[in-house]
This record gives C-alpha cells, structure tokens and sequence, in this order.
C-alpha cells in the first residue's frame, strides 16, 4: 500500500538494532526462560516458535515489559530498556484474545494510545483513518468490537498496535484463535503490514508453517532455551537436532545402530533389517544414531521383489488418507517400525510396497532415541493439521 | 379403506404433540410447575402482606380521607424530617462502602498468596451482627474508649470527640456492617474484567492511573451501580444502630423508628404502615434514578475478546 511509505521512514529510523543479554525468568522453582540471547535488527521479522511451556510467550512479555526479568537485560541501542514499565516502552503488541477494550468503538481502540499521548485531534483522526485503512476496516470504524467477526477484531487489533508507529511489534500468537483459511490469510495481512509500514516484529507461534512463512529470522525454542536461530530455509533444511527435525516436518525419526560414518556420510542399518544412508553436519560418535526423513521424501520404488538400490524401505501399508494431490500413507516395515510416506496414487492397506529415499534427504543426528520420541511427541501435539503447507513453501 | 384404517387412530396425535411443541418454544412445560413453590412464598409472605400494609395505610384512624396519613405525614416537619435524616445516613453509608471497596477489590482482584485470608477478614463484620458492632462501636469510640484515649494523650484533642449517641455513630456502624457486601460484589464484578485489557492499556502506552479511568472504571461502572443500589437499600432500613449508638429522639430519627413509634408506642398501624410504604417509594426512587444513568453506560461483557 502507498500509504505506508510515508511511515516507512518514521519506523526504519526508530533503532538500529534490540539486543536482548541473557534474559532469564524464573516462576518461583520453575525456570521458564534461560539465558536468552538475541539480537533483533531494525526492519526484521522475528519469529519464535516452540511447543506451549517453552518459553516464548515468557520472552515476548519480557519484551514488552509486562513480566520483569530475573536476570539479563534488555538494550535498545545502547539504552537499557528492561527496567522500563511497559508504557515506557513504545512498543505495540498484538494479544492472543485481541484484548479490545469492549466499550470503546473501533475507532476509539485504535484511538486510545494516541489519546493517552494526547496527540491533537485533527493528527489523531488522520492517523486512525490511515490506520483503519491499511486494516480495511473503514466502514466499521464505529461499531463495537463485539460487533464484529474474530479476524475484524484481530485486524483492529493490529491497526491499534500500529497506529503508534511503534518501534518493535509484538503479536502473541495472534492467529490461534481464526479459523484454518482466515489464518492463511492474515497471515499474508501481517506480513504485507511488516513490509509496507516497515515495522521491526516479534512473532510468537507454536505453528512451525506461520513461522517459516513469516520470518525472516525463525527462533527456535525448547524447555526454555534456544535450540536453532536461522532463517526459514536454514532451520527447515538443515535443522540441528531431531527435536527440531520432528517440528519441521521431519516426521520418521529412526532410531538405528551405525554402521560406518566419515565424510558427512552415514551409513545405518540392521543386520537383515532396515538399512539407510544418510547425511550428517556434525560427526556421530555414538553407536546408536537417529534417521529423519520426511514423508514427502519417501518415493515408491515399485513392488518389494523387483526393487533393487540403496536406501530400500519395504512396507506393509496400513492406513491411507486422501489428501487431494497425492495420499498420505502410513506403513509398518517388517521389523515393527511405523513409516510415513506420500503417494501420488491411492494405495490399498495391506498392500506391500517398496520406498526409497535419496541418501541427501536422509538426515542423521547423534542422539538418544528419548530425544527423538520427546521432539516426536511435543510436536505431534502442537502442529495443526498437516504440514502440506510449509513443504510447498520450502 | 383397508390403507385408511390404521391410519385413523394416529392421526390426532400429531396435533397434540404439536401444540405441546409450540408451548414448549414458548417455555411453557412441566419444568415451570417447580416454580409453584416460589410463587406460593413470595405470595403468602411478600405480596400478601405487602398489600394488606398499603390497604391499611389508606384507612387512616384520624380519618381524612384514603390519604389522610400520606397528607399528615408531609404535614409534620417532625415526621417530614425522618425522610431527609434517613437519606443523610443511608446515602453517604452506599457511596462510602462502594467507592472504598472499588481501590481494595482492586489490589486483590489478582491471585495471590493470602488472598482468602484477606477476603475473609474484610468480610467478617458481615458474621457479627449489628447489636455487636453497636455494643463494640460504644466501648471503642467512647468518651473513655480507646480512640478517644489515644487522641487525648497525643494531645491532639483537649477533651473527647462525640462520636456516638450521634449521626457519626449510626454512618460508622452503617460503614462497618455494609462494606463486606459491597465490597464482596465489588471484587466479583472487578474479578470479571479481563486483566488482558488493562496489559494491552500499558503497552499503548497509559500509566497507572490512565488504566484505572479509562479501562477498569468504565467496565466497572454498571457493577457499581448495581452495588450501590443494594447497599442503599441496605443502610435505608437502618434501625437497630440508629438506636443503639445514635441519638434516637433526635438527629437520627430515621423512618424505621419512626414507623416502629407509630404501630408500637402510639397503636396506630396505619400510619406505621403509611411511614413504611413511604420508605418503599423513597427506596425506589433513588433505585430508578440510578438504574437510569446504568443504562446510559456500556453493558456488555467485559473481556478482551475470542477465547477470553
């Protein structure tokens, strides 16, 4: 949108760069964030994402002053900032509920930050229409917010937090609460916003698709530390560790013994039983080593008796759901281990069919299969749905 | 004739489960007989006697009219003047225990360790009854009592405040037994807004007080009107204090005592009948005006929005 480059300027010159130091909160015994660093540059997209309890609400309300630290600051530059009281701080923020304050119009919300600043009418009233323009929200400037549908009020919600010209954004996930298609959406809203107004945010989401779609820069957290900081195609390609490779989609972790590594290559595998190569960023040391490979990369190589090559997985198949384009599928090999894979054709259970993989696409970390399960299961129960959609977009 | 045969017999029970479908839109079914018990209550012991009590009223002793006790009560000053005492204690007792229980419901609207602790002891005064707190009211407030005491050895006084057998004894002990109730509706309606609003208020940027007027007050205006209503009604009716650690015969007559002088020093029911209807008509009155200006705020829920 046009409008948004007069404000460009504004936003893009408020800071060089959000440093937070070591950020720590405890909650009585329980530490919910550990020694966080961070380094935020004006203008980027910053996306946090774990499953619930790892911290990344606890950072964001760090961030906006509304929980004190227990140790570790926060710089603005080279202002400290974390001892500020949120109202100090000139940052918008984006709630999960929205929080629109029920008996004040749309306008009105979107007014109360520059009435509390008492900015002059004529600027105010500006500023609200620019506001409520950039969210279309025009004609509904005078109803209340309960008046209006879930994805209106996050839309308020946004030109309220916005309004200000504010120095960071921060949205705690506020896409929870829409429904699947109004999701997708405002998720392309928020970035347009991010992009035309200039904005530097700070998104928080246990939805690893919403991260990789919206960040520039994907904050991996776990039991309150960080796992991964990279960009979406960094963390989506070469994850660091099983747990990560569960939440991007990596979705068989195979636990196998090693047979020879060297080179970045891995060979694994069991006597008469399954047998992989793959590759590895760091060297495995241990005996044991866990295989992760995503369902899509999983091909049918035809039936089990003709198929020959490397990286051969046979399977009994068990259940298959149609999914438009192609078939999810899920199948037992002989030895008892479950595997998920893609078919373009509709496969009958029970029918035995013969998988291959490239050895690149084979993904090997050294770590304990507890690690694999816990990565598997914190992210089986976050993700929504199927991750059809952050496959298209690496 | 054959295929029309079994048909017969059926036919009106359709009709009759129809109707009992479109009483039951209407909410009309067997449910509403639990009501019968309540309606018999409030018949017999409300409505009954209330009714009795206004037909007496007009059928003065003295004669003068269906409305001669109404004229002879407005014609008194001295029985005139209970209306304006009563109101002068009542009043003052509602605003006080709303407006004080507004800042402590507010420190303990959050969950915090000895919350319940708290809370109950703020809520005591409800369990000890208005003879106690007249009988500890005497004692304490005395012209030998502790307070007085005190004032006199910090010589901050020369000689012992009044404070009862007067109006600040009854407004004191009308402070001490409403507040708990007041401020138990206070806390349950500042406890229903949603603390989401008041962290979104901060983060555009308004301090303490910003917060305080702009969020938490308007959401809790409608709360308190309703508060004040019923800790109007409450400190109205005053009479065992105003008899106790008041000045009965004289500031405050109130129009409870002045009702119990009419049916039980002078025998005659239908002016402490009149006196009592009168207390109904002024109570509404002041309930009206406030439920009015409740309807000229917003209402609705008081939370943030989806999934609050």
């Amino acid at each position: 949108m046009t409008v948004g480059s007069v404000v460009e300027k504004d936003s893009r010159a408020a800071f060089g760069h959000l440093r937070l130091d070591g950020v720590t909160r405890r909650f009585g015994k329980a530490t919910a964030l550990s020694g966080f660093d961070l380094r935020i540059e004006g203008g980027e997209f910053i996306a946090l994402l774990g499953p619930s309890g790892c911290g990344k609400s606890t950072a964001l309300n760090c961030l906006a002053g509304l929980l004190p630290l227990s140790e570790g600051a926060i710089w603005l530059d080279e202002e400290r900032i974390d001892t500020l009281p949120p109202e100090k701080r000139g940052f918008g923020m984006v709630f999960q509920n929205y929080a629109l304050f029920p008996h004040l119009s749309v306008r009105k919300n979107v007014a109360f930050g520059l009435s509390v600043r008492r900015v002059g009418k004529a600027e105010t009233a500006r500023r609200v229409d620019e506001a409520l323009r950039t969210v279309e929200l025009t004609e509904h400037a005078d109803k209340l917010p309960g008046q209006l549908s879930g994805g209106q009020q996050q839309r308020v919600a946004i030109a309220r937090a916005i309004v200000l010209r504010p120095k960071l954004v921060l949205m705690d996930e506020p896409l929870s609460n829409l429904d699947a298609k109004l999701r997708v959406q405002m998720r392309t809203e928020i970035r347009r916003i991010h992009q035309d107004l200039g904005l530097t945010t700070v998104y928080v989401t246990h939805d690893q698709e919403e991260a990789l779609a919206l960040a520039d820069r994907v904050v991996v957290l776990r039991s309150g530390k960080v796992e991964q900081i990279g960009t979406p195609e960094e963390v989506y390609t070469y994850p660091v560790s099983t747990y990560i490779a569960g939440f991007m989609g990596y979705r068989n972790l195979l636990e196998l013994p090693v047979l020879s590594s060297g080179d970045g290559k891995v060979g694994l595998g069991e006597k008469d039983g399954l047998n992989l190569t793959g590759v590895s960023r760091q060297p495995i040391t241990g005996a044991r080593a866990v295989a992760a490979v995503r369902p899509e990369d999983f091909h049918i190589a035809g039936s089990p008796d003709s198929a020959a090559g490397e990286n051969i997985v046979t399977v009994r198949v068990e259940v298959s759901e149609f999914h438009g384009r192609e078939v999810a599928a899920e199948g037992v090999t002989d030895d008892g281990r479950v595997v998920h894979f893609r078919s373009p054709e509709r496969i009958a259970p029970g029918e035995r069919v013969a998988l291959t993989v490239a050895p690149e696409r084979v993904l090997v970390f050294g770590e304990s299969v507890q690690d694999a399960a816990a990565a598997l299961d914190e992210a089986a129960a976050e993700s929504i749905g199927e991750t059809t959609g952050a496959k298209d977009g690496g | 004739m054959a295929v029309e045969a079994p048909a017969r017999p059926e036919a009106p029970a359709p009709r009759r489960s129809g109707l009992r479908h479109r009483l039951a839109e209407r909410g009309v079914d067997r449910v509403l007989l639990l009501l019968v018990p309540a309606v018999l209550v409030i018949g017999l012991l409300f409505l009954y006697p209330m009714l009795y009590g206004v037909g007496l009223s007009l059928q003065p002793k003295n004669g003068g009219g269906p409305f001669g006790n109404y004229a002879d009560f407005f014609k008194d000053s001295y029985q005139r003047g209970t209306v304006w005492k009563t109101l002068r204690l009542a009043l003052p007792a509602a605003l006080i225990n709303v407006g004080a229980s507004v800042p402590i419901a507010y420190r303990l609207r959050g969950r915090f360790r000895g919350r319940r602790v708290l809370t109950a002891l703020l809520v005591l005064p409800v369990t000890l009854g208005t003879v106690l707190v007249a009988d500890g009211l005497l004692r304490y407030l005395g012209p030998k009592g502790w307070f007085n005491r005190v004032l006199l050895d910090l010589h901050i006084v020369d000689e012992p405040v009044r404070l009862i057998y007067n109006y600040w004894g009854v407004l004191l002990s009308l402070l001490i037994t409403g507040f708990p109730f007041a401020f138990l509706l206070v806390l349950s309606y500042m406890s229903g807004i949603d603390p989401t609003l008041e962290r979104a208020a901060a983060t555009l940027g308004a301090g303490p007080w910003q917060r305080m007027r702009r969020v938490v007050l308007p959401l809790l205006a409608p709360g308190l009107a309703t508060t004040f209503v019923l800790a109007f009604v409450l400190a109205f009716s005053v009479f065992p204090s105003a008899n106790l650690v008041g000045e009965p015969a004289g500031e405050t007559r109130v129009m409870a005592i002045a009702a119990y002088q009419a049916a039980f020093e002078k025998y005659d029911y239908s002016m402490a009948s009149t006196i009592a209807v009168l207390m109904g008509v002024f109570e509404l009155l002041v309930i009206s005006v406030t439920l009015l200006l409740r309807g000229r705020l917003y209402t609705g829920p008081a939370s943030g929005g989806k999934g609050s």
